[in-house]
């Protein structure tokens, strides 16, 4: 009885605890370190080392006027940004943080990743468009482009994977990882999916919808207040999960000697994580046609090339 | 399982009515979206987890949003809700109205022809849908793949500038 319901309740309010205090934690945490490779100091004022910034930022967001325009169309508008969190900590169900610490273990698993973010885009498509501001629309359009080109070779570039490991359930690829971690056979699979997780979450050299220089600030130029707030959380959500995933599918997830295997996963997470920010640290904003030039003409044939070669040399090990 | 089939079948069957009415075109997709998710839960109750997937990674995730995509493009204002309230005139229902209910008929009838049409003891698996796919069903995904190549050429040609054309030279 307490196994069937009561572990599973237990996990969802862990994961929610961790993953929505991370998000926060993060912000404070890429400023910091943003700061530190820009030589500079970054916000260290609100309690130690400035841990507590994101605290001050959500009473003053808490604070602010929810202010819906009014040639907005309302209930879109006020629908859009809850739809990217939904769909992100849905996401969450399926990763496997230990061995037993995961919410279902659907056979699905990645299926069931993929689904979620493709629903993701309505969110920011949506947002551009119930804006009604022309800015917001290029953001929104933008975005749906972007998104639909890299989700294209993303789901391919988890397939080697797959076909590796031979099942879609995160927790069997995890374990199917005890001999060698993916990273090293499937290293292709490795970038392109990275490559994919950054225009996902449309992080700094994709960060197109929203390039502050050409579109005010592309999707959710309109947003304010909480709902501007659930955007921003959304983005480090989506990183979080990314960077969970990365993890799990490349770098044996929580296998490791010594420490506890939730230890584990959580180090190898925030590395990843470390990673993301370091690349908005160094990277500069690609142009649009560059973006899905990227996408179509070199990704996509690398991911069908990564999944033919590891499909061929599956074949022939058996 | 079979509340969960009743319930997104019925959420199916709503949001779709609600697509067809909405004069707002993106509503109408966002009714659309609905509908397509919970056929998807409708194909998880019935056992096709792999089917329920797709329809949403391909259907709701991706075909959909070119749509809404298309939409945001044409940007239609006052215009085209004009329109629609023309074309959704109550004398236009008739014939549609007709051959819709001749379907249920069929359907229903069809339903009550066979009594074990709602196998929810049994969940298909993902390798046995691989298996038959390209197994006893290989020709439909091949007929399948060129009708998509056929479309994929048909959209490079319409983008295509044609060749080069230098100055002084007839071609």
């Amino acid at each position: 009885m307490w196994t069937e319901i009561g572990w599973p309740l237990v996990v969802v309010a862990g994961v929610l605890f961790v993953v929505l205090n991370l998000a926060a934690v993060l912000i404070w945490m890429e400023r910091r370190l943003l700061a530190l490779w820009q030589d500079r100091y970054g916000p260290n004022r609100v309690g130690i080392f400035g841990v507590l910034q994101p605290v001050a930022d959500m009473v003053k967001i808490f604070f602010k006027e929810d202010w819906v325009p009014p040639f907005a169309d309302k209930v879109t508008f006020v629908m859009a940004p809850a739809i990217i969190v939904v769909t992100v900590l849905l996401s969450f169900v399926v990763v496997p943080f230990a061995p037993g610490v995961i919410v279902t273990d659907i056979n699905i698993g990645i299926l069931f990743f993929l689904a979620m973010s493709s629903l993701g885009v309505y969110s920011l498509a949506l947002a551009g468009w119930a804006s009604n501001n022309k800015y917001s629309l290029i953001g929104g359009m933008r975005t749906t482009a972007q998104m639909l080109a890299y989700e294209v070779f993303m789901g391919l570039s988890m397939m080697g994977v797959v076909i590796q490991a031979g099942s879609f359930s995160l927790t069997e690829i995890v374990e199917a990882q005890r001999g060698l971690w993916y990273c090293i056979p499937q290293c292709v699979g490795l970038v392109v999916f990275f490559v994919a997780g950054l225009a996902e979450t449309h992080r700094i050299p994709f960060d197109l919808p929203e390039a502050e220089g050409e579109l005010v600030a592309g999707f959710h130029s309109e947003y304010s207040g909480m709902k501007f707030g659930m955007f921003f959380v959304g983005e480090y959500l989506g990183i979080t999960l990314i960077s969970s995933l990365t993890v799990a599918m490349f770098f044996g997830g929580w296998l490791g000697p010594w420490l506890p295997p939730v230890l584990w996963f959580a180090i190898k997470t925030l590395i990843v994580l470390c990673l993301f920010i370091l690349i908005r640290a160094s990277l500069p904003r690609f142009r649009y046609d560059q973006l899905i030039e990227i996408g179509w003409k070199y990704m996509l044939p690398l991911s069908l090339v990564n999944l033919l070669v590891t499909g061929g040399v599956v074949l022939l090990m058996r | 399982m079979n509340a969960v089939f009743y319930m997104a079948s019925a959420v199916a069957i709503l949001a779709t009515l609600l697509a067809i009415s909405r004069r707002e075109a993106v509503h109408a997709l966002l009714y659309l979206i609905v509908s397509l998710l919970a056929v998807a839960l409708v194909f998880f109750a019935l056992g096709a987890p792999l089917i329920a997937a797709m329809e949403v990674i391909v259907y709701a995730g991706a075909i959909v949003i070119l749509f809404i995509f298309v939409v945001m493009m044409l940007n239609l204002g006052e215009v085209a809700r004009e329109q629609e309230n023309v074309w959704l005139s109550p004398g236009i229902w008739r014939v549609p109205g007709i051959m819709a209910l001749l379907l249920t008929g069929l359907l229903v009838y069809a339903l009550f022809q066979e009594d074990r049409w709602l196998p929810v003891d049994r969940v298909v698996d993902i390798k046995v849908v691989a298996a038959s796919l390209f197994g006893p069903y290989v020709l439909m995904v091949e007929l399948a793949s060129i009708l998509l190549l056929a479309g994929l050429v048909g959209a490079y040609y319409l983008v295509w500038r044609g060749p080069i054309r230098r100055p002084g030279r007839r071609d």
